[in-house]
């Protein structure tokens, strides 16, 4: 009976820690939510400026950019995966993950080749445990990511899909480099402080809305240096800003998502610890209780013999 | 109003100034051009790095370092949209 006592005091000591653990996540959790949030509103107005930009040099150009052109055969697609380096987060990375293995399905049966690229050392850790080829993965940005990060990912896979422009059915093409010929990213949007979604969405080629036109009212632009040009500097940029507004909300995602994981593992801790006290005070008891009629049948034994004599 | 420029400066990450100006004074791959009110539409790219120069009402000047920059001028006004930009050190004026 001591001996029960005893192992529930430990498990009730374990699940404290636990307990303490998971609340200090919930925490910093919650405390990161309202950062990367406003992190994604301060991007808006760059994201939204260059969008508008875009799409009055689309309308207002002819438009032949190796980047908005959809290639006529499509052998090898990049898919760039956007997961956490932390844990504990529910399941942020088994859906971002799962999101990610339907795409590449997908791929797969229209006959295309995948080349993963991952984000996050969870999603680099799942491919690699499987043995599984990544053609690159960067990691140690995903709670707070700059733009910077962005940059260099959107560099790599832009340098990829320029390379994939020769690659013919048997060769890599002139440059001996084999590269993809379109792009997607799987990353998680960030809907509400309860819903967050994986999704996969088209990189590149890129589709820019061409605006509807409405009459008289389209101004003429000027262009320095010409469209082409222009468009040529631009497109690289926009591509990085997409990566950068998946990357500011998927690591929203990630911590709205660790803050729900942690809340109800912290919810589910003080229900254990109710549970083991109850247990264990019964337990206590119960041994008081045996203690005393041991003695209470030691002492009546006792007399009983005594009165015989 | 009429004859004040509407500026924006936008970097990647956040905001960094909005407000009415005189005229916007910038460098494009082109050449270096003065932005005033009711400029006719123009989208620039801007020089590698360069300086942006916001000329307010009261005379005063605003400067900030831009990279990766461009121009855009429509009928609602300037925005300079640029990976970075941060207020130039006053020396370098």
């Amino acid at each position: 009976m001591a001996g029960q006592v005893q192992a529930l005091r430990r498990r009730i000591r374990t699940v404290k820690s636990t307990k303490k653990i998971a609340k200090a996540q919930e925490l910093v959790a919650t405390s990161r939510i309202a950062k990367a949030q406003e992190r994604v509103n301060a991007s808006k107005p760059y994201a939204e400026a260059i969008t508008q930009v875009l799409t009055a040099l689309a309308s207002n150009a002819s438009v032949d950019n190796p980047l908005l052109k959809p290639r006529e055969t499509v052998r090898r697609a990049g898919v760039l995966l956007i997961t956490s380096d932390r844990g504990l987060a529910g399941a942020y990375n088994a859906n971002a993950i799962r999101t990610c293995e339907q795409l590449i399905a997908r791929l797969r049966e229209d006959g295309k080749d995948v080349a993963l690229y991952v984000i996050g050392r969870k999603g680099s850790g799942y491919y690699r445990f499987r043995n599984r080829d990544i053609a690159a993965s960067w990691t140690g940005f995903s709670e707070r990511p700059t733009f910077e990060d962005a940059r260099k990912v959107g560099e790599s896979l832009l340098e990829a899909f320029v390379a994939g422009a020769d690659d013919t059915d048997d060769s890599h093409g002139p440059d001996g480099i084999q590269g993809v010929d379109e792009l997607h990213i799987v990353s998680t949007r960030f809907k509400s402080l309860m819903t967050q979604s994986a999704e996969a969405h088209f990189l590149a080629p890129m589709q820019v809305e061409e605006r509807e036109r409405e009459p008289g009212l389209r101004p003429a632009y000027e262009f320095e240096p010409d469209a082409e040009e222009l468009l040529d500097a631009l497109l690289p940029k926009y591509l990085n800003t997409r990566i950068y507004a998946a990357l500011l909300s998927s690591a929203a995602s990630e911590s709205a998502s660790r803050r729900r994981a942690m809340k109800s593992a912290s919810d589910n801790a003080d229900d254990l610890l109710k549970r083991y006290t109850r247990e264990m005070n019964s337990a206590r008891q119960a041994a008081i209780t045996q203690e005393i009629s041991e003695i209470v049948g030691g002492a009546n034994a006792l007399a009983a013999a005594g009165s015989d004599e | 109003m009429a004859n004040q420029l509407h500026v924006q400066v936008v970097a990647v990450e956040e905001k960094i100034w909005s407000g009415d100006a005189e005229m916007l004074v910038a460098r494009t791959t082109e050449g270096e051009i003065g932005v005033l009110p009711h400029h006719a539409p123009l989208l620039g790219l801007l020089k590698e790095p360069s300086q942006v120069r916001v000329k307010l009402a009261g005379g005063e000047q605003l400067t900030y370092d831009v990279t990766g920059g461009f121009l855009s001028v429509d009928a609602d006004g300037v925005t300079v949209l640029a990976e970075s930009a941060s207020p130039a050190e006053p020396e370098s004026r």
